[in-house]
This record gives structure tokens, C-alpha cells and sequence, in this order.
């Protein structure tokens, strides 16, 4: 019904609106024109740019992110109750998440408390694992080596990068399968009687994750590093500083937004990762974003799925903040 | 052996074992295509064979879900890249302090994880398909391969957007002001000025957004609904377990995209010589007039 009364005032106002428009067309073409912004992209560019941007910003950003908000405190209705007055606001899907069904025996929802705790968690790890394994690669590529071996290390990591990422699982799971490589390495040598099931243990999946986004960590590092004057680095050695204290002192604060940047980028694709922990998870083990594809899928409950992707969501944009408040750095300098 | 030796010894073998950490599992994987055995597995040995790629064009899910990757990775060039240029060109326009709100806004589906990307265009299309109240079968809205080429454009736009921004910042707007002096109009110098400027930016971004759209999976298992990709196909059969037809396919994808990969490096580098050689040559003539000028009033005078 209100949709009637909206439609009829709209019909309403353009019956009385169009006259005057007609009349002021001319006026008012000129007025658009005389804003700074046209001016200097002509009117088609203009149009141009502000439908392109609005379209990416608004309907494509901003709207969809909105409206899942919005969805994940609805109830899970059939198409036909949509609007009807069964459609009301709920924290259902949220109270599921800590508590589980009302009337399980368990008090909380432990089952998937603890797989969001271990994704978050392991996501951590992974990241501080990703941040050791890189610094002294991304500082001897920036600082040590020169011109011509310097670029084709860099491009030796980016050749890696351009494979699939569910390939790249797979490329584990052939290593550490009971088939694997490492099984027949291992019984081959006696160091073990029977194959180890790497993949039940999840040993494949933490090993594939931190595998996986491990070029997002090097390249922001590489690049601060290597804006870094090499003649400081000299000067701390001449100083007589040790030289855990010259990474300490001198490159790490020169390098602290891509630093900032490499984490951020590797913890984001960790805790959202969906390929790896599908091809290389344990049978017993899921990961968060695991069950939110459930929901979404076999599970059959859009809304609660909506409802565990906004908790990621918040997650990490905390996460972010939290960088930004250690590292001392701004929005900017980490997104770039 | 000094100490200096030492060190240069582990950082060596850091590096090899770094390497060989990126590159083993691939090569591995490339190996197992070519092993006899119906397992994808390198030990035991059983045979050279290239069978495997031919019972890879036996598979038709995988060559329907081929076709329907390539359409899908078109489709983000055709609606990522205008839409990341027009970004970019906002950005270099609009208001001091706005700059900063509009920049997080632009750059947060780079940071927001795919798996919500994919999920929250699906609700939000589907919910406008309700509202238009569209036809399920024929309508847009619930289209696999619409939606993905949406969900994908929102995060690849803003890949793009970063590629265009570095190049405008070497844009001097004295040739847009130098051409509007002599006449032309907005649109002539949008294509004859900004559009040749950009043209390696916009080749870049191309690139960019088709390889990330066909190797998309967190977002596209969402939006492609009852569709499929190549990511989706593949993840699905090797969940189900597999056969080496996998491990050929991996070495023709890693083959096509070193080639390209390096194709795209080599052209990159290319532009940029000719264009550290251009400021080169224009240094030079600046150099040469003002030795002139110098040297003219000493001899007039």
C-alpha cells in the first residue's frame, strides 16, 4: 500500500515540477555547466565520471555491504512472507553464533566458537610465521643485491604469485597426501614405519595458507626497504651497532608502513581464505568462512550465513584498526 | 674462513631453501602429469605419459567451466577498467578533504575478504530482483555469470584504480590546459590527450583484472549460483578426489601465465626505456638552448 502513495507523489510532483523545468531548461543547463567540475570535463566527461563512480561506490561498495547488514538481523523467510509481517528485525542469527539452537544441552555454540577462535588464531600465527620467513628475503633483495639479480628475484616471486590459488593447494596436498612426497621421503628413509596423514593433522593446510599469501607479505616490505638510504645502514655498522640493532633501530621503523601493509594483507586473506581449507582441511576440521558457505549453500539460511560474514567482517576491519594503532600508521599508507 | 664468508654462505642457502620452497610444489605438481599412475603423485614412478591432457579436453565440465572463466574475465575488463579510470580521474579532482573519505571507500574491497564480496552481492541483487520483481529464469539479477562479473569488478576496479593512479601522477596537466587554449574541446582532449597518455596504464589494468577474475575463487563459489567456472569445476573434483587430468591442466594454466606474465614484464620494461630515453633526449635539448642562450649574449655583446 505505502508503495502506491510513494509512486502516486512521485507522479504527483514531476505533473508539477516538468512545466517549470521545460521553461528553466535552458537556465539551468547553464547553471550545471558553471559548477568548477564540469567546467573542466566538459559535460559528457563529467556525466561519465559521476555515473561510473556513483555506480562502484554506491550500488556496487557501499549498498551491497549496507544491505547484508540489514539482512543478517532478519529471520530466514520463505519468498512469500518477504514484507509480510512476519519480516521483523531479529538477533536471531547472532544469539545462534555464541549460543547454538535454545535448548542445546552445551550452554554456548562451542563447535563454531572454536573454529572461529582457531581461524583468527592460526590466522595470526600465520602471519607472524609469513613476516619472519620474508623481512631478511625482502631486505636482502632491497638492500644486498644489486640490478640486474635483484630484478630477476623480483620476478622469480611474482611467477609463483600468477598461479591459481586452488593450484597451488593441490600442488600441496600431491606433498603431503599419505601418497605425498614428504610420506615417501619419510617411509622410504625409515625415519617413520607408516605414512602420516599430514592433511587429517591439518600440517598441510597451515603449510599451504601461509604458502599462499606469502607474496602479498614480501612486496610491501620490499618496496619500504628499498626507498631506505643504504648510507644509514652504513653509518649504524661505522656507529659500531650490532647489526640486529641496526634492523631494529634503523630499517624496521623505515619500514613500518609496509610492514603494517604486508600484515594487514596476509591476516585478511588468511581468516577469509575459503580454497585452502576446503581442498586441504582435515575431514573434522573447518575453518570460519567454511561454515559460512554452508549456510549460504547446504545449510539453506542465507540470513545466518549474512550474519556470520559481517562477524569476519568486523573482525577484520578491527584488525585493521589495530594495526593502524600499533604501527602508528594511517589508512592510506597500508592500503596501497 | 672469515666470518663475512659465513654469513654470505647461509644467506645463500636462506635463499635457496626460499625458492625452492615457492617453486618445489609447483614443480611437483607439474611432474605428476606426466606420471602413468591414476593418482596425481610423482613417488612412485610409473611412466612418462602425456595421456592426461588429452583426457583433460575429455572433461566437459572443465571445458564448459574454460569458456565460462574467459566470458566472465572479459566482461570485468569491460566494466572494471572504465569504471577504475573514472575513479582515478575523481581522485585527482575531488575535494582536499574529502580525498581521504572517498580514498578508504574506494580502497576497502581490497581489504574486505572475497567470501563477503561474493555473499553480499548476491543478497543485494537478489533483493533488488524481488523488488523489480523480475523473472527468476530470464532476469539479470540471478544470473551466475552477471553477478560474478559484478562481485569481481568491485575489488578488481580498485586493483585497476591503483595502477591508473601511478601513472596520472605523472601527468602534466599543462598539455590538457595548452590544448583547451588552442581550442579543443573537453572530449577532444579526453581521447587525444589523456586516453594516449594512459594507454599503457589501461593495458596494464586489462591484464590485471582478466588474470585475477579467472583465477577468483572465494568470490565467484557465491555469485556463479548453479554456474560454473574453471576455479569452481576444479575445486569441486579435487575435493571429490582426482585424477592427474588436474595436474595437466595446472601445467598448461602455469605455462600460459608464465608466457604472459613475462610478456607483460618485458613489455613494461620496454615503455619504460623509451620513456627514461625521451626525458633523456628532451634533458639534452634543454641543456643545448640554454647553452645557446648562454653563449649568445657573450658574443653580442
Amino acid at each position: 500500500m505505502s508503495d502506491f502513495i510513494g509512486i502516486f507523489l512521485a507522479v504527483l510532483l514531476a505533473i508539477l515540477i516538468a512545466p517549470h523545468v521545460q521553461k528553466h531548461a535552458g537556465a539551468i543547463l547553464s547553471g550545471v555547466t558553471r559548477i568548477n567540475f564540469v567546467q573542466r570535463n566538459g559535460v559528457l566527461i563529467s556525466t561519465y565520471l559521476i555515473v561510473a563512480v556513483l555506480t562502484w561506490t554506491v550500488v556496487m561498495i557501499v549498498l551491497p555491504q549496507l544491505y547484508m547488514m540489514d539482512y543478517s538481523f532478519r529471520h530466514n523467510l520463505l519468498p512469500n512472507d518477504i514484507g509480510g509481517p512476519k519480516d521483523v528485525h531479529t538477533l536471531e542469527h547472532y544469539r545462534y553464533l555464541l549460543f547454538g539452537r535454545p535448548g542445546d544441552v552445551e550452554l554456548m555454540n562451542w563447535l563454531h566458537l572454536k573454529v572461529f577462535g582457531r581461524t583468527i588464531l592460526v590466522s595470526v600465527l600465520i602471519t607472524l610465521v609469513d613476516f619472519a620467513l620474508c623481512y631478511p628475503i625482502a631486505y636482502y633483495m632491497a638492500q644486498v643485491a644489486k640490478g640486474g639479480k635483484a630484478r630477476l628475484l623480483v620476478l622469480c616471486l611474482i611467477l609463483p604469485f600468477w598461479v591459481n590459488e586452488i593450484l597451488r593447494a593441490f600442488a600441496f596436498r600431491i606433498l603431503f597426501g599419505t601418497g605425498g612426497v614428504i610420506n615417501v621421503l619419510l617411509v622410504g628413509m625409515g625415519f617413520v614405519d607408516e605414512p602420516i596423514d599430514f592433511l587429517k593433522a591439518d600440517v598441510g593446510l597451515y603449510a599451504g595458507l601461509s604458502y599462499a599469501y606469502i607474496l602479498l607479505m614480501i612486496f610491501p616490505i620490499y618496496n619500504a626497504v628499498e626507498s631506505l638510504d643504504h648510507n644509514q645502514v652504513e653509518a649504524a655498522r661505522d656507529l659500531g651497532s650490532p647489526w640486529w640493532r641496526i634492523h631494529y633501530r634503523v630499517v624496521m621503523p623505515h619500514a613500518k608502513p609496509g610492514i603494517a601493509s604486508g600484515c594487514t594483507m596476509v591476516f585478511m586473506l588468511c581468516a577469509g581464505a575459503l580454497a585452502a581449507p576446503q581442498i586441504l582441511g582435515g575431514p573434522s576440521s573447518l575453518w570460519f568462512t567454511q561454515i559460512i558457505y554452508q549456510w549460504f549453500n547446504t545449510g539453506g539460511n542465507w540470513p545466518r550465513g549474512a550474519a556470520y560474514a559481517f562477524v569476519l567482517l568486523i573482525i577484520c576491519i578491527v584488525f585493521v584498526m589495530a594495526v593502524m594503532r600499533v604501527f602508528n600508521v594511517r589508512f592510506g599508507e597500508i592500503a596501497k | 674462513m672469515t666470518s663475512k664468508t659465513v654469513m654470505r654462505i647461509m644467506v645463500g642457502f636462506y635463499i635457496l631453501l626460499f625458492f625452492g620452497y615457492l617453486f618445489g610444489p609447483l614443480l611437483l605438481m607439474g611432474a605428476s602429469a606426466f606420471n602413468t599412475s591414476t593418482f596425481p603423485q610423482v613417488a612412485p614412478w610409473e611412466g612418462f605419459t602425456v595421456k592426461w591432457f588429452g583426457a583433460l579436453l575429455a572433461n566437459s565440465a572443465m571445458v564448459e567451466g574454460f569458456w565460462n572463466s574467459i566470458w566472465i574475465g572479459l566482461g570485468v575488463i569491460c566494466l572494471a577498467v572504465p569504471i577504475s579510470l573514472a575513479a582515478a580521474l575523481m581522485m585527482t579532482q575531488v575535494y582536499e578533504h574529502v580525498r581521504p573519505f572517498y580514498y578508504t571507500i574506494v580502497v576497502s574491497p581490497v581489504l574486505i575478504p572475497g567470501v563477503i564480496l561474493g555473499l553480499s552481492t548476491v543478497v543485494f541483487w537478489d533483493k533488488i530482483g524481488a523488488m523489480v520483481e523480475a523473472d527468476f529464469d530470464t532476469s539479470w539479477f540471478y544470473d551466475g555469470m552477471f553477478l560474478t562479473i559484478v562481485g569481481q569488478s568491485t575489488f578488481i576496479s580498485a586493483y585497476c584504480m591503483l595502477i591508473f593512479l601511478a601513472r596520472l601522477q605523472r601527468f602534466d596537466r599543462n598539455l590538457e590546459e595548452a590544448a583547451l587554449d588552442l581550442g579543443a574541446t573537453n572530449v577532444q582532449v579526453f581521447w587525444k590527450i589523456l586516453i594516449p597518455f594512459l594507454r599503457p596504464a589501461i593495458f596494464s589494468a586489462a591484464v590485471l583484472a582478466f588474470l585475477t577474475s579467472f583465477e577468483n575463487y572465494n568470490t565467484t563459489v557465491f555469485t556463479i549460483g548453479s554456474d560454473s567456472t574453471l576455479t569452481t569445476v576444479l575445486s569441486g573434483q579435487i575435493r571429490l578426489g582426482t585424477k592427474p587430468d588436474v595436474s595437466a591442466l595446472a601445467v598448461i594454466i602455469v605455462a600460459i601465465t608464465l608466457v604472459g606474465a613475462t610478456v607483460h614484464e618485458v613489455i613494461r620494461r620496454r615503455e619504460m626505456a623509451r620513456e627514461e630515453a625521451a626525458r633523456e633526449a628532451a634533458r639534452r635539448a634543454e641543456m643545448a638552448i640554454d647553452m645557446k642562450l648562454a653563449a649568445t649574449p657573450a658574443a653580442a655583446s
